[in-house]
């Protein structure tokens, strides 16, 4: 369907169009994002400047962002899809070349006011092209190899520049999430077969790679891959993470040890506490009731965000939607897995209760668009 | 773009089917995270809690304050004073030099102190706090106290440390402490935790080190809670350790320090035994040194110099040292001789001056001419106690020498304490797998040959001999206030009039005008004194050298010099102090160790300097001189530098 065939007299208008926003979603977003300036309170020993307000304020700012994004038509943002593509790539690319060193890695625009992080609006931006591209590929093409290879094109590209950053995380997530779009556009089952298949063997060569002139990852990156199969290696080296995180959340018990009484991360024991280890502060001050807890308010919005998925009749508006989703569930899912020593530690946050501007806004710009195809829905008469 | 309804339909129809796919797997996989939380949470919850406690919570030691050392009278000899420290954590130092520049403008830091702190500096982990200096005083400390905010990551601190409060007085007394050694620590099987605290101070030698485990306490503990740089939070919970047993000694540091000062410069030691308990006065070794030395790490040029001093101040010599007891051993003679019934108390020997005993002539040290015991004792004639010697033989001489308390070992908790030879047969067989010889007999009646005793045994010898009483020595009085509990004295096997007859004696070496000590009397009647003076010989004088003259030894190398010795107790009638005083190569015994035991006596009796009115006339001025030459050497107890135990 395209937005001509649209009853354009069903779409919600001025504020009827607040009225259809998706507002479970929107409900659920602020009270995660209220649990994640209540920890960001906590790990900082209860002062409220050094990391919840700025939080507070980022929220606010994307949550205008969000209704903003979400009242402008979804054929729109359709439309500029590739546009914003070719820009989230340029972008990248000038990381490249005039990027701010971090941690290691080079992440950051520096913009004066503001420090962009290209690679968290690729996230989003790789999403929303593909779902343009699906809707405008006629469907009896989705599974032609030339057809095929475009939109792998389109992950591959930004997924190697950000690896190049390195940034090991995000290029999983860009990949995972453009194919999950891929996936439910209705690519053939064989092509995903063949990908995994080939990518167990790059990982394979990865290992093999290792030590050798021609080593694909980053020293730092294979450690991280050795400490993730044994922690107890070197418990206070690079183990260190993964062990203090699974301590933080292991004492955390039934019901943890109460707001702001978290001694792990109160002392200093956990690094990156405010950032991507910010769920251990969690686990520990509201044990397994609080963690799950998290878990099924994450699992609503995904809920949510597929079920509206479903129900629309537009193909783009539910391929972006779904992708929306799945992207998020990403983030989550690995978050938590990484921080349970379930996965490497690879550096991606917990979706809007992590510490960090790049991501908050990116999730919400991202759920602005999955409101925006909600909003705009195709409605039957 | 056009599309078919049945094309529109099937797309919608995989969508849905591709999407229930994803939403499959994703909740999966959510499952599975919920699993793994509660595996972790529920679960292994035990486990990693206890592993977050040992994370955030730092058992510290607290050290104990020592034991406190004081005198009979209270007068403190070892206390604790506050150690005023300045350290420095290198993790909170920006940049190091320019601290320690700061600081160095600030007060003086020896260079030593600061090579060792940049040695452990780069050896402990940064967050570790290490030592800069220590024992500043409060002005410097001060200083850099009021300066912290400018001297990043240094800190002060106030420990405790030893002061010996009489210096050199007790020093062999009390020892000194330390700071553990590894050799040592290896050693011990089961260590006691607070000696792994760095530079926790334990005792080296003397009482310090003998009543160690007492004087040191128990350690506290302090439980803090900290970060993971391993720096203090806040304080959990403090249970505070035992101080260490307070100990109070029998010595009379007045005493000992009058006994020091009279030995003056002399290699010598004196020891002052209380003959109704046995209680030590006074155990002193000349020259002594200052501990105080030792506990803040004595540099290797003074080490050196007192270990290579000739005169050996490290020696506790009144405890350490052995010497032959010579003619201050023939009481015993004569008491075994008469117990043995080889002698009777009017029995008379013929001194020609020497004594032809298989083939070796045994030399007196003049012809006494016809002696009965009492005469040989108090002219000490040799000659006499050969023959007696010969009759009564080794074995009972050495038997009765130990019912004196010779060739045993007191048991005083000092260091090193010598057993002191009584020989047997026996023991002359095991040592030496030589048989005794007739000539050995001789030599060790009159305590020369393998006779050897320490002073301390000599003053108990002489306790025993006034009072009849086997007077055990002791050196604790009370610890803790509760006083040590003390068996009666028990009566020496002895015949009394034995006893009586060689107490007699003595008073006439020290009372009668043949007596070899009459010149060195004390005149006023209630503390008359018996005594006995002795010469022990340290080299063989041969035949040849006798037929030309014994070379006296004021001609000899110091280290050739007879041995001076004197022991005696007084009041003579009723025992209240016994003395025995040796001095190393001084010379004859009633010249050189004799005045000295006199005096010592004297001042035990009275408290005092002694007054010159208990002197013969005509020594009067002599000894006020030397009175006025040891004055210096008096520690003035007046002072307020002398502190006492407090009333609380």
């Amino acid at each position: 369907m395209s937005y001509l065939e649209y009853n354009l007299k069903t779409v919600p208008t001025g504020f009827k169009k607040i009225l259809a926003l998706n507002w479970p979603i929107i409900f659920l977003l602020i009270v995660i994002s209220s649990i994640g300036f209540a920890m960001l309170y906590s790990v900082s020993g209860g002062v409220v400047e050094r990391w919840a307000q700025p939080q507070m304020q980022r929220f606010f700012v994307g949550m205008i962002m969000l209704f903003i994004v979400a009242m402008v038509p979804s054929w729109f943002w359709r439309n500029i899809s590739f546009i914003t593509y070719i820009l989230g790539v340029s972008l990248l690319l000038s990381v490249e070349f005039f990027g701010v060193k971090g941690m290691g890695a080079q992440r950051w625009l520096d913009f004066g006011f503001f420090r962009l992080q290209p690679s968290e609006l690729m996230k989003i931006t790789l999403v929303l092209v593909l779902a343009a591209y699906y809707d405008w590929l006629p469907q009896k093409r989705t599974s032609q190899p030339i057809w095929v290879t475009i939109p792998l094109i389109m992950i591959a590209l930004p997924a190697l520049l950000v690896l190049r950053q390195p940034d090991l995380g995000t290029a999983l997530l860009l990949i995972t999430g453009g194919g999950a779009v891929m996936f439910l556009a209705g690519v053939h089952w064989a092509y995903f077969i063949t990908i995994i298949s080939s990518g167990l063997s790059l990982a394979f060569a990865v290992f093999q790679s290792r030590g050798t002139t021609w080593q694909l990852l980053k020293d730092y990156q294979y450690t991280r891959i050795d400490t993730f199969l044994d922690p107890s290696r070197d418990p206070l080296g690079t183990g260190y993470h993964i062990t203090q995180a699974k301590i933080a959340l292991g004492s955390g018990g039934w019901t943890g040890r109460g707001f702001m009484q978290g001694t792990q991360s109160r002392l200093n024991f956990l690094p990156e506490k405010h950032t991507d280890f910010i769920f251990t502060t969690i686990s520990e001050e509201f044990g397994f009731v609080g963690s799950i807890t998290l878990l099924i308010l994450y699992l609503a919005v995904l809920f949510f965000c597929t079920l509206s998925g479903l129900s629309n009749k537009d193909r783009f508006a539910s391929l972006l939607t779904l992708g929306i989703g799945s992207t998020f569930f990403l983030f989550f899912a690995i978050n938590m897995a990484m921080v349970m020593g379930l996965v490497p530690v690879v550096g991606v946050p917990l979706p809007l209760v992590s510490y960090g501007g790049s991501a908050m806004l990116v999730l919400l710009l991202g759920f602005g668009l999955m409101q925006s195809a909600h909003v705009h829905r195709p409605q039957r008469k | 773009m056009k599309s078919t309804s049945s094309e529109n339909l099937n797309s919608t129809k995989q969508f849905s089917r591709r999407a229930l796919v994803i939403g499959g797997m994703q909740l999966s996989m959510i499952a599975a995270l919920g699993v793994r939380m509660r595996f972790l949470q529920i679960n292994e919850a035990e486990k990693y809690r206890l592993l977050a406690e040992e994370n955030r919570i730092n058992v510290r030691l607290l050290p104990p304050s020592r034991g406190l050392i004081f005198d009979r009278e209270g007068r403190l000899v070892a206390e604790n004073l506050p150690n005023y420290r300045i350290g420095l954590i290198r993790e909170d130092t920006g940049d190091l030099e320019e601290i320690l520049t700061k600081l160095q403008n600030l007060i003086y830091i020896r260079p030593k102190d600061l090579t060792k702190a940049r040695k452990e500096l780069l050896r402990v982990s940064s967050f570790v706090p290490v030592t800069l200096a220590e024992n500043l005083s409060w002005a410097d400390f001060a200083k850099v106290a009021a300066n912290a905010p400018a001297l990043q990551g240094v800190f002060t601190d106030v420990g405790l440390t030893r002061i010996y409060a009489q210096n050199e007085n007790l020093a062999h007394v009390v020892g000194y402490v330390g700071p553990v050694s590894d050799h040592y620590l290896k050693q011990i099987e089961d260590p006691d935790p607070l000696l792994q605290i760095p530079r926790f101070q334990v005792g080296k030698t003397g009482v310090e080190a003998q009543m160690e485990s007492k004087l040191r306490g128990s350690a506290g503990l302090q439980r803090v809670e900290v970060n993971s740089a391993g720096r203090i939070i806040r304080e959990l919970e403090r249970i505070e350790g035992d101080p260490g047993t307070s100990t109070q000694l029998t010595i009379d540091s007045k005493i000992q320090n009058y006994a020091l000062a009279r030995l003056g410069n002399l290699s010598a030691s004196a020891v002052v035994i209380d003959c109704f308990n046995g209680d030590v006065l006074a155990v002193g070794s000349s020259p002594s040194f200052d501990p105080n030395l030792f506990v803040t790490g004595i540099s290797t040029k003074k080490y050196d110099a007192l270990r290579n001093d000739v005169f050996g101040p490290l020696r506790a010599k009144a405890v350490q040292g052995t010497y032959a007891p010579a003619s201050t051993f023939k009481m015993i003679t004569a008491l075994a001789a008469l117990e043995a019934g080889v002698l009777k108390p009017d029995d008379e020997i013929i001194c020609t001056g020497h004594l032809e005993v298989s083939n070796n002539k045994f030399h007196c040290w003049k012809a006494h001419g016809p002696m009965n015991l009492e005469d040989a004792i108090i002219q000490s004639c040799d000659v006499f106690f050969y023959s007696i010697g010969q009759k009564v033989g080794i074995d009972r001489i050495s038997n009765m020498a130990k019912r004196f308390g010779l060739g045993v070992k007191h048991d005083l908790p000092l260091s090193a304490i010598s057993r002191g030879v009584a020989p047997t047969r026996e023991w002359k067989k095991k040592s030496f797998e030589k048989n005794w010889l007739l000539g050995d007999t001789v030599n060790a009646s009159i305590g020369q040959g393998f006779v050897l005793a320490s002073p301390l045994q000599l003053a108990v010898m002489a306790a025993r001999l006034g009072t009849g009483q086997a007077i055990q020595p002791r050196l604790i009085q009370n610890m803790n206030n509760v006083n040590i509990s003390q068996e009666p004295n028990k009566k020496l096997n002895v015949n009394s009039d034995h006893l009586a007859l060689v107490q007699k004696a003595m008073f006439g070496v020290t009372n009668t005008k043949a007596g070899t000590a009459y010149s060195r009397r004390i005149e006023t009647n209630k503390f008359r004194m018996s005594g006995k003076t002795g010469t022990a010989q340290v080299r063989r004088i041969t035949a040849a050298e006798r037929e030309q003259g014994v070379i006296s030894n004021k001609d000899l190398p110091w280290q050739q010099r007879d041995h001076a010795l004197f022991v005696d107790y007084a009041p003579a009638d009723n025992p209240k102090v016994a003395v025995a005083v040796v001095v190393e190569h001084g010379g004859g015994g009633s010249s050189v160790a004799a005045p000295i035991g006199r005096d010592i006596t004297l001042f035990a009796l009275t408290g005092e300097l002694p007054n010159l009115k208990h002197y013969p006339t005509k020594f009067r001025r002599e000894i006020q001189l030397e009175q006025e030459d040891i004055a210096p050497r008096l520690i003035d107890w007046t002072s307020p530098k002398v502190k006492e135990r407090s009333k609380a």
